[in-house]
This record gives C-alpha cells, structure tokens and sequence, in this order.
C-alpha cells in the first residue's frame, strides 16, 4: 500500500507496556500525524443540512475558524448532554479506572498510544466535566483530575474521538459496563456544535439528505445499476429478473446500505438479494427515497441521524409496505435496535412482519418492524424452502467476520453462521476471544473508512487480521464473510496487507452462489463471473 | 482550500486533488494534471476519460468499475475491456486516477 511501511515493520515498533515520559495531561498540543486524521468537512456539506459553523477547514489549519464563543458552546453542550442522557453522566462520574478496558481497543493494541486506550479516551472528556460541572474539580482542579478547556484541549479532543470506531469491544469487559462508543457519540456531537466534521462524514450526510443515499445515487441512476445487476444474473443463470422499484403497494420494502449499490464485492451481495427474493417470489420493493441502509447522521448528532432514518419510514408509509426488510449493513442495525424506538415509540402503519413464505412471525421485530436479511433467509433455509448446490463453493474456505454493530450492538451470532454452513462445505471459526461478542473491529468503522487515514485503519484493523492470519494458516481460510457494507469496503485494503489472498464477501453473495434456481441453466460461473469449481475448463 | 495554478487561473481542488467545480474542467487541464504525474495522455487514456465524463453527464457520479469495464469491452473490444488494461493506463487505479482527470467527484460512504 502506497506510503505505508511494511506490516511486520508496522507493528513490530508498537509497545503496548511502554511507560510514557510525561504525565498525560503534559502532552499537549497534540502532534497530527499523517495518517491518522481526516480530511476537514467542506462548508457547502454543512450548510446543506444546516449544519453550525459551515466553512471549509482543515485539522491542520492552526486557526480552525471556531465561533468566538466556542467554549461556551462546548461547555452548554456538555450540560444539555449531562442533563438529557442519563448514562453520559454516570459514565462521566462512575469510572474507578481499573483499566480492563486498556488492552481491548484495537485502536491500542495497533497504535500503542496510550490515549487510545478506551480509559484515557474518555477521561480526555471527564476531566473537561470535571472542570465545568463537579465540586472537586473546581476546587482541586488538576488534582483533582480536572483541566481547563482551551484550544489545544479540543483539538485532542477531536483527534481521539475520530480514532474510535465506536465498536463498543471494551464496553463488554468494563465491570460497570461504561459504553465509552456512547462517550465518542456525544463527542463527535460536541464537535458537530463547531462544524468540526469530517469529510468522509459530512459529504455523505448531505448527499443522503439530498438524494437517499451517501453515494448520492439519483432515481435513473440506481435504476440503471440494478438493471445492469440483473443483466449480469442473466449471463449467469439465464434468468432474467425486473428489479422491482417504487413499486406502490409491495408488501415489503428492502433497504440495505448504497455501497452495495457501487462498490466491489457489495455489488455481488445486492445481485444475491435480488435472485433470492426472486427464487422466493418476493412481493417486495426497492425504493430510490429510501435508498440507503446506513446512516452516516449517526456519525454526526443524534438529531441528524433522526432526520435520515425517518425517510425510510416516509417511504414504508408512500408506498403502503406492511414491513421492512434490512440487507446487511453494520451501524444501520445500531440505530434501528437501540435508538429507533426511542426515537419514534413502536410504529402504528405498519404491521407485525411474518414472512410470507415460511408463516414465521418475528417477534423480536413487533415494534419497528424491520427483520435483519439473514434472520428471514436463515428461517428460508431452516424451512427448507430453499436447495443448495453447495459444491458451487467448494473453492471457498470460509470465515466469519462478526460486524461489531450486528453482533455487540444487537446480539446477531448464529443467523450468519447457520447461512453459511448451509451454503459452504468449508467452515472455520476464527479464535472464540475474536468473535461473536468479543468480535473485533474492521478498523474502518463508524465512518472512519476513508483513504487518507490508511495508516491508522491498518493499525486499528490489525488484531482482526491477525485471527483471520491463524485461520489462514491453520484452515487455509481464503474467504472472509460478513454482514456489513462497511466491511466490505474496508476489509479488502486491510487483508491485501496483512493476510494476502484471503478475499471479501457478503453472506447473501454465498447464498446466491449456491442456490439451486427454478429454471436456470447449467451454472458454470460465480456472481464474479469467475469459473465455478470444476468449470474452470469451459 | 488548495489550488491549481492553470493558465492563470486558480481552479479549486480537495485534499485528494480532485477539482471542486465541475464546470472548471477542460482536456487541458486533464492533460496538465496528467503530466504532473509524469503521465501523457494518449488516445487510449482519452477513451476511457470520454466515456467517465459522459457517464457522469448521465447519471451524476462515476460509474462503478463493472460498469467501466463492461462498457470499454463493448465500445472497444475485449483488450480493452479489462481491469489490466485500465490498470495499466492508470496505475492509481481507474476510479481514483481516471475520474480525478476526468473532473468528476470522488465516491464517499460505504466504500
């Protein structure tokens, strides 16, 4: 990878048990490293979406065009925050730092920089709070763990929170169960209040607000992408498929994430959605409003995210669906499971999902109804309503990638598996303490999948492409699964450099790969238009 | 916000290089980006170029690379409908380096 040291180089310089000099708090002003930033958001992105402070900048620029009042604003926030979420004040108050968290975060374990470790990380916010809002810190003040807020203050304050993807791995191992994702969520919220975004972020944001999707796909357009999917499935199979769009009065409205509408392998998954809703004979909908799973606002503000999830339900109202099916994304999962309904309450138009192929009701979905795309295909095969040709995978030796968003954030660990034993013959689960619920990050989450942060994704991505390496060596593990569109970008740069040949894809591309389709003709190729095992000659 | 100087114009440009306004694209300045990268447009770049641009007129992003590649094949044949040949014309790879020339707009989100 250009300007990148080699891996072994890479890692072998990090010493997680070194003793730093200097105190941490003696530390300032924080060094921006190349590579470990993102690019400043562009002030028209703001503005789209009436962002504050829009103006273009740069985390590099000495002078970030702040408000003249900016630490009043940060310091309302903080209040306005304290006062509205009950666990950011405990978690500002209760942390005895033990340190069990210290070594879980993969942004540590791959930079060795002692303020990424998930403790010190929020302690950056804590000893604001303490300053501002407790006894002991206004009387004690750095004695008692509390600093003033000023410049360079923020911006380590903003350089650390956008060095957490906000995967919540050390949440799991705090005996008090500090969430420090939701500490980053309200930072990078504290941030938003000065139009301190990013790039990657803000230009997605605004192009979703704009079109329905961070890709900024416009209506012919995505058109144009499935239909041109759907002439590839006929080369394939020889079926053709009429991709379903804005279809009023669908029984089902499908969202997944736009990446897979565009990027390489996601595109594979979005072809395997439609052959398998198609196999099934699937009353259901694309729609171009609400054309992205996602949600990039989640990055942003609480509110932001709010205005982009409720499109969806708009559009599951305009187009009279009785539920909705969700594809495989990562974050979009956390917003639905643990904020939508608070957000909204249960939703009223719309009705309990049960599939109409199987007759199962999914309770677990009664009250925003939404089911998960590898819940109802898990039920499709557990019904045997759909045959596999599993020899189609044969060339695949499979393994598991748990998205943190779908597996810490709501618990999805056997669905995905039970697909994939279903469809591949070769099955091997990375290390227990690296999966499920102790999964590790991707590196690139929550919006921190942009190139010019290559170096810190590598870093950060590093303990998950080491268990994948074990497999690799002990298995021959040359296919990592996943249910995340995210993942899918972000996987394929971190395994070509630390795990090559080892290749990336979505669980729905498996399916679809090996299942058998009425009237199909002899299948020679993979959705990549790669010779199936055994075809290679033809 | 960085600049490039062109014909005694400063045309805007991201952090990446890419032009910020679209309207600021001419082939001149495609081929002076080139040459910064020590490349010189040929036809064949200009093939591929063409058909971001008109794309792009179409549909108001860059296509993704299925779509490139199936297209060159079907406009110019199997030699140059392929990742290598384009990868071969620009080594950056054709999304990046192709669309930056081509003056489209880099691809953010889930990719």
């Amino acid at each position: 990878m250009a300007g990148l040291p080699k891996p072994e180089e890479l890692i072998s310089k990090v010493n997680l048990k070194k003793m730093p000099s200097k105190k941490w708090m003696d530390t300032l002003p924080v060094e921006f490293k190349p590579g470990f930033y993102c690019y400043g958001a562009k002030g028209k992105n703001l503005e789209y979406v009436e962002f504050p402070n829009a103006r273009d900048w740069s985390p590099t620029d000495p002078d970030w065009k702040l408000p003249e009042d900016w630490k009043k604003i940060v310091i309302e926030g903080i209040k306005q925050r304290l006062e509205r979420f009950r666990t950011f004040h405990v978690f500002m108050d209760i942390c005895v730092r033990c340190g069990a968290c210290a070594d879980k975060c993969h942004f540590f374990i791959g930079t060795g920089d002692p303020k990424n470790m998930p403790v010190l990380r929020a302690e950056l916010l804590r000893s604001v709070y303490r300053k501002y809002f407790t006894v002991g810190g206004k009387l004690f003040g750095r004695n008692g763990g509390a600093r003033d807020l000023d410049l360079d203050v923020l911006k380590e304050l903003w350089y650390y929170f956008y060095q957490c993807t906000e995967c919540r791995r050390c949440s799991l191992f705090c005996p008090y169960g500090i969430d420090t994702a939701e500490i980053t969520i309200i930072g990078r919220e504290l941030m938003n209040l000065l139009g301190l975004n990013t790039d990657w972020i803000s230009g997605p944001v605004a192009n979703c607000y704009r079109t329905g999707n961070h890709l900024g796909i416009e209506p012919h357009t995505m058109k144009s992408t499935l239909e041109f999917m759907c002439n590839d499935i006929e080369e394939i199979t020889g079926i053709k498929i009429e991709p379903p769009i804005n279809r009023k009065g669908a029984e089902i409205l499908f969202v997944t994430p736009s990446g897979d509408l565009f990027a390489d392998p996601g595109i594979y998954n979005a072809m395997g959605y439609m052959m398998l809703f198609h196999e099934i004979g699937l009353d259901y909908t694309w729609s171009t409003f609400a054309s992205e799973g996602g949600n990039f606002g989640f990055f942003t503000s609480l509110e932001m995210a709010k205005r982009l999830h409720t499109k969806i339900y708009e559009e599951a109202k305009r187009l009279k669906v009785k539920w909705i099916l969700g594809g495989e994304c990562g974050h979009m999962w956390r917003v639905w499971h643990q904020y939508h309904n608070t957000w909204y309450g249960p939703v009223d138009f719309l009705e309990e999902p049960v599939s109409p192929i199987t007759g199962t009701k999914f309770e677990n979905a009664k009250s925003n109804k939404i089911v998960h795309i590898s819940e109802f295909t898990a039920d499709l095969i557990r019904h045997g309503v759909l045959k596999f040709d599993k020899s189609r995978n044969d060339n695949l030796i499979v393994t598991f990638h748990d998205s943190c968003n779908t597996s810490r954030g709501m618990g999805l660990f056997e669905e995905p598996r039970y697909i994939i034993k279903n469809v591949c013959n070769h099955f091997y689960d990375m290390p227990d303490e690296t999966i499920r619920e102790q999964t590790f990050c991707c590196g690139g989450g929550s919006g921190l999948n942009a190139g010019e942060i290559m170096e810190l994704r590598m870093r950060g991505g590093f303990p998950r492409a080491n268990a994948v390496r074990y497999v690799r060596e002990k298995f021959g593990v040359n296919m990592l699964a996943n249910i995340c569109a995210i993942d899918r970008a972000t996987l394929p740069p971190l395994m070509d450099y630390w795990v090559p040949g080892v290749r990336v894809t979505g669980v729905t591309e498996l399916v679809a790969n090996a299942m058998i389709m009425k009237g199909e003709k002899e299948r020679t190729m993979n959705l990549r238009m790669e010779p199936l095992p055994g075809k290679e000659e033809q | 916000m960085a600049f490039i100087e062109f014909k005694g114009k400063q045309i805007e440009i991201d952090e990446d290089g890419y032009i910020q306004n679209l309207d600021d694209w001419t082939p001149e300045l495609a081929e002076y980006m080139a040459q910064q990268d020590g490349i010189t447009l040929t036809e064949q770049h200009w093939e591929v170029i063409n058909f971001l641009r008109d794309y792009y007129q179409k549909y108001q992003i860059a296509p993704m690379i299925k779509i490139l590649v199936k297209e060159m094949a079907k406009m110019f044949g199997p030699d140059k409908g392929n990742t290598k040949y384009l990868y071969g014309l620009f080594p950056d790879g054709p999304a990046k380096q192709a669309c930056r020339y081509a003056g489209l707009p880099k691809p953010t989100g889930c990719v």
